[in-house]
């Protein structure tokens, strides 16, 4: 592994990974909370914004897209939650409502305005480009102390690092309100813990996980990986802190193993292309799951 | 209703010093309220029982009280302060149904969480703590069971990892909803003891309590409540078959209540 790994794989690896760990860890306790599907959603929710981004600013530059996306996704954080007060009905009927009506109108957006001559189309929104995040200035692994270099880096790298530190950082600094608001709502309010805004707090760090994850490689990798690697590692253990260090395990290794399998895999088959990543790295952390599921420890909780 | 005269063996309270009183208090969930009006005086020092038939508000009660469901009107005092001042002295155990049991955690770190209070958000969980997680575990006999997944214990061995917790947070208030829901003649024992030797600590015992041929066995004072308050003071003079006929709108047997409320 030389040169060549470190100008090709190396910055998509990284990506791939940091990626997956930082939609696994919310994940976990959306998943706990029944929610999971609500990284579904905002993959889904963030198009419309995304568009009007485009449309706003004329081309298809990362950060206009990201805030649009963020918006959007806030956008319809708050609908949710007004839906679900005001009409009083159950947090998945309103997040679908929801859902369906943003990616309808993203669709109807894209279809009336002229993004054709973009890749702003259905297959980067699934797959992202991860395959082209390449590292073009480098010439090797010395190149990882050369600061012209890592200049070069991809935007995408540096972005996801930032994600996943923000993510890490909520999850080990409200643990413990987290883990009680979700566990117990009505006691973790007697303790004074303020349980609506945790509860939107974690819905945020999802958005920004699932929106910065979405832009670099594509909402199927964000889907999988809100719930793969959580209900994989629900399976293995009956504590939340070893369930969350699993997911993360099961993340790195559905990143690093789908990565790799994507574009070696067919080969070794006697296939000429490679496959894509994205999809690749989503099929294996689902393959996981599948096997835990049959032989997991803790399987029946 | 007129209200009752004290018992002489308890001392009526300051509604000024009550670890609990409640004024006017109406929750809704919808249109209907479904705790209407309501005042209530807890005794210090005292067990209280909250009876009512199925979807009388008990639950609604306590939550109100606690400020986990938000009321439409009413006042609430702890120990003569308002609620947010004194929310640390209380200790709640929820209904069973509102627990999920699926969630990946065990009986002994279901009991440190009665003590997030000390631990705040980052604060290490130390030896000493661990000791008296351990202690509340010990003290409703299921320190044998500290390392189960909560799903995995009985409903009887579940309510009392729940008291545990209660426990753990050394509350002078406890509010209990249910305590003996599902639970054996042994285990249903094993609870009262420890709520008679929190009685005798000097701390005041609240528990939503379904069983009425116990009532007079192990209980102060009792409020009755059907959306309005149907009664409320000591067992002597407040547990009468006419209030009890009353709580549950005439839906009992009449014998049935007779026996239940005078049996000595
Ligand atoms: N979250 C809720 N949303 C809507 N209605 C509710 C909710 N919780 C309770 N209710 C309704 O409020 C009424 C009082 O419920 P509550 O749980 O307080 O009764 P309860 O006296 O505790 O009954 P039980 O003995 O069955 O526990 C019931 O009619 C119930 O259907
Ligand atoms: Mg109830």
């Amino acid at each position: 592994m030389g040169a060549e790994f470190v100008i090709l794989s190396l910055a998509p690896l990284l990506i791939g990974t940091f990626a997956a760990v930082a939609c696994a860890l919310p994940g976990n306790f959306l998943l706990l909370r029944r929610q999971s599907l609500i990284g579904d959603a905002i993959s889904h929710v963030v198009l419309p914004g995304i568009v009007v981004a485009f449309l706003v600013t004329g081309h298809s530059t990362t950060w206009p897209m990201m805030l649009g996306a963020a918006g959007a996704a806030l956008v319809s954080v708050v609908l949710i939650e007004t839906i679900r007060r005001l009409g009083r009905v159950d947090a998945g009927a309103a997040m679908g409502v929801i859902f369906t009506s943003m990616f309808a109108a993203g669709v109807l957006l894209l279809e009336q305005s002229d993004t054709s001559s973009v890749h702003l189309d259905v297959e980067h929104a699934l797959y992202g480009n991860l395959e082209s995040l390449i590292w073009l200035e480098a010439s090797g692994w010395g190149s990882l102390l050369d600061p012209v270099a890592l200049r070069a880096l991809p935007p995408e790298l540096t972005r996801m690092a930032l994600t996943l530190l923000v993510v890490s950082l909520f999850t080990w600094g409200f643990w413990r309100p987290l883990k009680l608001a979700t566990f117990d709502e009505g006691f973790a309010r007697t303790l004074g813990i303020p349980v609506q805004l945790i509860s939107l707090g974690l819905v945020v760090t999802a958005a920004i996980a699932a929106v910065a994850a979405f832009d670099a490689v594509g909402s199927i990798i964000v889907i999988a990986m809100f719930i793969c690697p959580p209900a994989t590692a629900r399976m293995m253990t009956n504590r939340l802190a070893a369930q969350i260090w699993w997911s993360v395990a099961f993340a790195v290794l559905s990143a690093v193993l789908g990565y790799v399998l994507a574009g070696y895999g067919p080969l070794w088959f006697g296939g000429s292309n490679a496959v894509s990543a994205a999809g690749m790295i989503a099929t294996v952390s689902g393959l996981m799951l599948a096997v835990v599921a049959a032989i997991g420890p803790h399987r029946t909780a | 209703m007129t209200a009752p005269a004290p018992a002489a063996s308890l001392p009526r309270t300051d509604p000024a010093q009550s670890p609990l009183a409640i004024r006017g208090l109406t929750v809704s969930y919808g249109q209907q309220p479904v705790v209407f009006s309501v005042d209530m005086t807890v005794q210090d020092g005292a067990m209280t029982a909250i009876i009512g038939p199925n979807g009388a508000g008990k639950s609604t009660l306590l939550k109100a009280a606690l400020n986990i469901v938000k009321p439409l009107a009413g006042r609430v005092s702890v120990y003569g302060r308002p609620l947010a001042e004194q929310a640390h002295r209380i200790a709640y155990v929820p209904q069973r149904a509102s627990v999920d049991w699926d969630f990946p955690t065990e009986a002994l770190d279901v009991v440190l969480m009665g003590l997030y209070r000390d631990l705040g958000l980052l604060r290490r969980v130390r030896a000493h703590h661990i000791k008296h997680a351990k202690d509340c575990l010990a003290r409703v006999g299921m320190e044998d069971f500290a390392d189960r997944q909560i799903g995995q214990l009985s409903g009887g061995q579940q309510q009392r990892v729940f008291l545990a917790r209660a426990l753990a947070q050394k509350a002078d208030l406890y509010l209990l909803d249910e305590p003996f829901a599902g639970v054996d003649a042994a285990t249903e024992r094993a609870i009262i003891d420890v709520l008679k030797s929190l009685k005798d600590e000097g701390k005041t015992v609240v528990a939503v309590h379904h069983d009425l041929s116990t009532v007079r066995a192990y209980f102060d004072t009792v409020f009755l409540i059907n959306r309005r308050k149907m009664g409320e003071g000591p067992i002597a003079t407040a547990f009468t078959p006419e209030t009890v006929q009353a709580t549950y709108g005439g839906r009992l047997a009449d014998g049935q209540i007779t026996q239940l409320t005078q049996d000595a």
